[in-house]
């Protein structure tokens, strides 16, 4: 259920930055960044943008562990309490 | 009065529509106050006045289409006597004085004639006159674009305001048969998306890998099994389902037609020389690793804004490149005023910028980079940033190219490109060992400067990058 709204949250926010982009045709495990063809700012943007739903906050070090829609999925469900 | 022309937003552009006035005869304007929104073939932007007064009376209606330097309204400049100068309201458009177009006659607001007047300074005759509806700046365009009457729509916003969504809807009740075809939508992933339509490949025609969705690899596919003949018929077919597809089409064209013009430009009257340099960004990005640890994450600063940051501030030690070639000769400018190339998600490319980089700090100028970046891609910008960049600064390091040689904007004498940060071998001091390096390249204009003068600049650059903390 968790992931079901946390899924839904990153689609949300991804829709903001890309909105030509429909989130459920994303190869939840491809790289975002190219998947989107997005840049840093936008990348950015992607980070404030989950940080603002979610209040979790990703170290520029943890951007790895977010690369894809499925790592950000568990990246901020395991990061939830 | 002063006259306020249609002001001329880049080399690129000859004519602009005027989409919509933000003001009325009676308002007083500061400098700087946005006044128009324009559209080019690029995209909308939003027009500033240059000097404090009153709108007189405002000559061109939305949705015409005029020449640069025409005529678009008069203002009474601070401090002249009102009285002494009443504006007569003369017919200013002659005729063949406009310029034709399908879309300055379709779907245009309905003015109305029973709103009252405001100004005092107007005459009986005055135009134009607030229309009934209310709608939003993107309302308005998307429906001249689309040929939707606003005065036919109801408002769902605030207020009853008419927005985006209202003129979509509306779209969708006046062409069903259309929208059903295209609702029977495919599920695509974004990039197979863009792919197809570089391809000018029918996605219909496609079939999809696991899952059923079409990705880069059925695109491939389809693409080398597609004779280009075939393929190349496609989009006139498409265009006839899709509707909206062929307004993005145009604008599309608009978009290809002004690069094309500008820097057909440049490379025809500019002799530009190249230089590269690679610079060693292991300070550079330590330092902003640990800058960024300091800072909360809305606060947090991107590399690009150091490599910005750097240029002007080497702009500002080598005026050489720093200005604009003019019909005398090259001439510097005291600001460094950056323009940013961003890409713009529905393709082409804009480089609209920032003022005084080298007065900023990292923070400021972050704050400035994501906002014009957000600005550009929902093509809310305005003239200023379109006209007084003094220097050009190309990013394509995000899409890991390594090295970018750039074409010169007229009438600015450089540009600046910056590739991906790679890591490579790099020997220093007798030792070699693996650094981050950025390929930083300069295009310049023959005609203003030598070779010697843009070393100097690469050099002074790669100085900056290396004591970040200064930045």
């Amino acid at each position: 259920m968790i992931t079901l709204d946390m899924k839904q949250t990153i689609f949300e926010v991804l829709s903001t930055i890309a909105p030509e982009v429909d989130p459920s045709d994303v190869d939840p495990s491809a790289n975002l960044q190219e998947e989107l063809d997005i840049d840093s700012i936008d990348f950015l943007n992607f980070m404030m943008g989950l940080h603002e739903k979610t209040g979790v906050d990703i170290p520029e070090k943890d951007y790895a562990k977010v690369a894809t829609l499925n790592d950000c999925i568990s990246y901020l469900s395991t990061r939830l309490v | 009065m002063s006259e306020f022309l249609m002001p001329s937003l880049g080399a690129d552009m000859d004519a602009g529509t005027l989409l919509e006035w933000y003001i009325k005869p009676g308002d007083k304007v500061h400098k700087g106050d946005v006044i128009a929104l324009v559209d080019t073939d690029k995209a909308a932007i939003e027009i500033e006045v240059f000097e404090a007064g009153v709108i007189g009376e405002l000559f061109i209606d939305e949705g015409k289409k005029v020449p640069v330097g025409t005529p678009l309204a008069l203002i009474q400049p601070e401090g002249a006597g009102i009285s002494q100068e009443t504006p007569l309201p003369i017919a200013k458009e002659a005729p063949g004085f406009v310029v034709p177009e399908a879309i300055s006659t379709q779907g245009l607001p309905q003015l109305t004639t029973e709103a009252p007047h405001v100004s005092t300074l107007m005459l009986e005759e005055a135009k134009p006159k607030p229309a009934t509806y209310r709608a939003t700046p993107a309302a308005r365009k998307h429906a001249l674009e689309l040929g939707i009457d606003l005065n036919t729509l109801k408002g769902t916003g605030k207020h009853g305001v008419i927005n985006k969504a209202d003129v979509d809807a509306a779209v969708i009740a006046k062409e069903p048969v259309v929208r059903l075809a295209e609702t029977k939508r495919q599920r695509v992933s974004p990039l197979a998306r863009r792919l197809a339509k570089e391809l000018e490949l029918d996605l219909q025609a496609i079939s999809p890998g696991k899952n059923g969705v079409i990705r880069k690899a059925d695109v491939l596919r389809q693409a080398d099994r597609v004779p280009a003949a075939q393929s190349v018929a496609m989009p006139a077919e498409k265009a006839k389902l899709e509707p909206k597809a062929e307004e993005k089409d145009a604008r599309f064209a608009g978009m290809r037609r002004a690069i094309a013009a500008a820097l057909g430009k440049s490379k025809r009257e500019i002799p530009h020389y190249y230089l590269s340099q690679p610079i060693d960004m292991s300070k550079a990005l330590n330092w902003l690793t640990e800058e960024n640890l300091k800072r909360p994450i809305n606060d947090r600063i991107v590399p690009a804004t150091l490599l910005l940051k750097a240029t002007a501030l080497a702009a500002k030690e080598v005026p050489e490149l720093n200005g604009f070639w003019q019909e005398e000769g090259f001439k510097a400018s005291s600001a460094v005023h950056l323009g940013v190339g961003i890409s713009l998600r529905q393709g082409g490319l804009i480089a609209p910028c920032i003022h005084d980089v080298d007065q900023k700090n990292l923070g400021t100028l972050m704050l400035n980079l994501r906002d014009l970046v957000k600005r550009a891609r929902n093509l809310q910008l305005k003239s200023s940033e379109m006209t007084d960049a003094t220097i050009t600064v190309t990013n394509l390091g995000d899409q890991g190219v390594e090295l970018v040689y750039g074409i010169i904007y007229p009438p600015q004498v450089a540009l600046v490109g910056f590739g991906k940060v790679i890591e490579q071998p790099w020997a220093e001091n007798g030792m070699l060992g693996v650094k981050p390096i950025v390929q930083a390249t300069l295009a310049a204009d023959h005609r203003a400067s030598d070779g010697h003068i843009g070393g100097l600049f690469l050099m002074a650059i790669d100085k900056y990058l290396q004591t970040p903390e200064a930045l």
